[in-house]
């Protein structure tokens, strides 16, 4: 076959085993290896089966968590209060959908529950050339892993539990090479606002990335995750490292990976994924890493972000009036006046947490720069830890301990404030430096306002009270930026 | 199942706002509900009402009076990233919108909107600031928006027989209620001459066949994938699963 000579990338070697038939016309019927499913996506999907009268034709490749509306403060008697009775009904409607179809849970009060997104690959359930889909945009974190995931819709949760199959075209391919080092105090973060500040957060639309160059490979498993994760927020529905050894090391040993003779062959398969030399992508761009600094936004989407060291841009500098007019109106909301500095800006909450920095990785960086030191006074530090494990893990390292001593309040695993969801909100108004993924308007709360950031940005700005560059910190205090 | 869609017509509802994201298209604490119903309360909710609940002064474009009943919204560039909720279509349908027009959409919202029968409409950066023109000059103009000719025209005429014909379809198509062409009406002043000759009377759109194929016919695109059960399965039989969740 032509396809088995045509140098191919790493997406379209994924592509083409997963492709199940293609009618004329029509979109491929691509067969999913992995259905991560939550609370909030999904209710209808379940519905629509019912009333179709079909069952869930895979629960074993099907995989369920509660995360987006639970509350991340223990209370009193048998559970933890859910923020009102129609979140409460909706988590019930999640566990009694898993009960009847017979999905696994890994529920509130389960010391496996988590961030879809965090449990995933923490549990080896996500693994190399898989495809794997969620009710849930950030599914191309899986990516970090040489998987092809990407978010999809209810209805399409509704096919997928029917079918195990999906109706997609062939994406695009858009590869984003990382070249150089970064410098210490720059981390994942910093790479994936850079790159949406550059392309936009439409630049990608159509497109898979596939995030290639010695920056990329030097990275541990979450920083790839972080990058992977924020693939959306440029407009690409999924974005893809190519797995190496730091992928394997990573996954060896895990719940649900092949153990024994059956690893050997998972590695020999896996290693033949990388995209082949000489196999072209639709688009691409480069960054050069050694040239980054820790990114912070302005205003209310992702591509809104410069240096910590950088100013806040003038409407009047937009390249045509619908530029001008958002850059308006996200200033108006933000309360910032173009060409002040967004270092110094005071914040109110500092948020750790969310699929896109919650892991033990991203605690350890923020704790290494809070020991010892006190969160400013005035201002609020929330960490929540991505998944019980992460927690577990960080309390037996006594990162709790070094948040606490901070000022610091220590949660239940969960996505909290980045959505805002389940109580942990912003008040109108207020500031918060968040390791999450969105600043849109109202994300964090109604009226809240929101400065996207590295764990070290944000643990440096909580110390100070304002947005604060991390690096002089980290310079006293080098900070490893590593950790599985 | 996705009712099925034709053609309408509508006058239309201007947004000129860049990268209208799904949490403005209904804020994420509206995604408590377990039904697709009643979002329209939370459709634009944060742009519509203030914090204490009261409607903004001045109204959001959707609270104006002349808005009510209209079907088509005209938004910015890039519209509806973020989120894969797919409540944010849900919503628009369920205040009344069955069309938005824009420069582009994001991939996920675009698939939402296909498969719930809302249609977006992909059209050139040119005739887009020509639409918003021509809106300016003649807010109450309608639009027709025809599924099976593949096009939208200024007014309610029938299909231009040139484009339908082109496109080897039948020329004539039933717009049931509609009358013969009609001008815009303000047609006569300059400005809505020269708007409407930047967007053309009547232009093409493009849209994936098989979703425009699935709308026409009001088919069910899960019933489509159950109907090749026997090739998933003979798929399956020559793929080992990869992973056992229940393991």
């Amino acid at each position: 076959m032509a396809d088995t000579v045509r140098p191919r990338t790493l997406v379209e070697k994924i592509w083409d085993e997963h492709v199940v038939l293609q009618d004329e016309g029509a979109p491929a019927v691509l067969a999913i290896d992995l259905h991560l499913v939550h609370e909030v996506t999904s209710p209808q999907a379940f519905t629509g089966l019912r009333t179709r009268g079909v069952t869930v034709r895979h629960p074993e490749r099907t995989v369920a968590t509660e995360d987006h509306s639970i509350p991340t403060l223990r209370g009193t008697g048998r559970g933890l209060p859910v923020v009102d009775d129609q979140a409460a009904f909706q988590v019930a409607q999640l566990e009694r959908n898993c009960r009847e179809f017979g999905i696994p849970l890994h529920g509130v009060g389960s010391e496996t529950q988590g961030i879809v997104h965090v449990i995933g690959p923490e549990l080896g359930l996500s693994q190399p050339g898989m495809t794997i889909v969620c009710g849930d945009s950030h599914t191309a974190t899986h990516g970090a892993l040489g998987a092809l995931a990407f978010g999809i819709g209810t209805s399409e949760v509704e096919m997928l539990l029917a079918t195990q199959c999906l109706l997609q075209r062939r994406p695009k391919t858009y590869e984003v090479r990382v070249d150089g080092r970064l410098a210490p105090g720059v981390s994942a973060k910093d790479v994936i606002l850079a790159l949406i500040a550059r392309i936009g957060v439409g630049g990608g639309t159509g497109h898979v990335f596939e995030y290639t160059g010695e920056a990329i490979r030097a990275l541990g498993m979450e920083q790839r995750m972080t990058i992977c994760n924020m693939s959306i927020e440029g407009g690409a529905r999924a974005g893809l490292v190519a797995p190496d050894d730091t992928t394997f090391e990573y996954l060896h040993g895990r719940r649900h990976v092949p153990q024994g003779a059956a690893w050997d062959e998972a590695v020999a398969r896996w290693r033949r994924l990388p995209s082949d030399d000489g196999a072209t992508y639709d688009r691409s761009i480069t960054l050069d890493a050694s040239a980054l600094e820790p990114m912070v936004t302005y205003g209310t989407n992702p591509g809104m972000g410069v240096a910590v060291t950088g100013r806040v841009p003038s409407p009047g500098d937009a390249p045509d009036e619908a530029g001008r007019r958002a850059l308006d109106k996200a200033l108006a909301y933000m309360d910032l006046r173009p060409g002040e500095p967004i270092a110094g800006r005071k914040v109110d909450v500092v948020f750790l947490g969310s699929c896109t920095n919650s892991r033990i990785g991203d605690l350890r960086q923020a704790a290494a720069l809070l020991r010892g030191r006190r969160v400013a006074p005035g201002t609020r530090l929330l960490v929540v830890p991505g998944s019980q494990q992460v927690k577990a893990q960080a309390e037996r390292e006594g990162l709790d301990e070094v948040f606490r001593a901070a000022g610091g309040e220590w949660r239940e695993s969960g996505c909290s404030m980045c959505i805002a969801m389940n109580g942990d909100q912003l008040e109108p108004g207020q500031y918060a430096i968040s390791t999450s993924n969105r600043n849109f308007e109202g994300r964090q709360g109604t009226g809240g306002r929101t400065f996207l950031a590295s764990p070290l940005t944000a643990a440096a700005s909580a110390i100070a009270g304002v947005v604060a560059d991390p690096r002089p910190l980290v310079d006293r205090d080098p900070v490893t930026v590593e950790g599985r | 199942m996705p009712e099925p869609v034709t053609v309408f017509t509508s006058r239309v509802v201007p947004l000129p706002a860049e990268n209208v994201d799904t949490d403005q298209i209904i804020p994420a604490r509206y995604l408590k509900t377990t039904e697709k119903s009643g979002l329209a309360e939370g459709l634009f909710h944060d742009w519509r009402f203030t914090a204490t609940g009261d409607l903004r002064e001045p109204p959001f474009v959707l609270d104006r009076p002349k808005m009510q009943g209209r079907r088509i919204l005209l938004a910015g560039a890039n519209f509806g990233p973020g989120s894969s909720r797919e409540h944010a279509p849900w919503a628009l349908l369920s205040w009344g919108i069955r069309a938005v027009i824009s420069t582009g959409f994001a991939d996920i919202f675009r698939a939402n909107s296909l498969k719930n029968g809302l249609l977006p409409i992909v059209v050139s950066p040119e005739r887009h600031a020509a639409l918003f023109d021509l809106l300016a000059a003649d807010p109450d103009v309608e639009l027709t928006i025809d599924l099976e000719a593949q096009e939208v025209r200024v007014g309610r005429g029938p299909a231009s027989a040139a484009r339908a014909g082109g496109a080897g379809r039948a020329a004539s198509v039933a717009v049931p209620g509609v009358g013969a062409a009609t001008a815009p009406s303000a047609a006569g002043t300059a400005g809505t001459a020269a708007a409407l000759a930047a967007v053309g009377r009547a232009f093409a759109f493009e849209i994936d066949p098989f979703a425009r194929k699935m709308l026409l016919e009001g088919t069910d695109e899960i019933g489509y994938v159950l109907g090749r059960l026997p090739s998933i399965e003979a798929w399956e039989a020559s793929h080992p699963a990869r992973v056992n969740t229940l393991g």
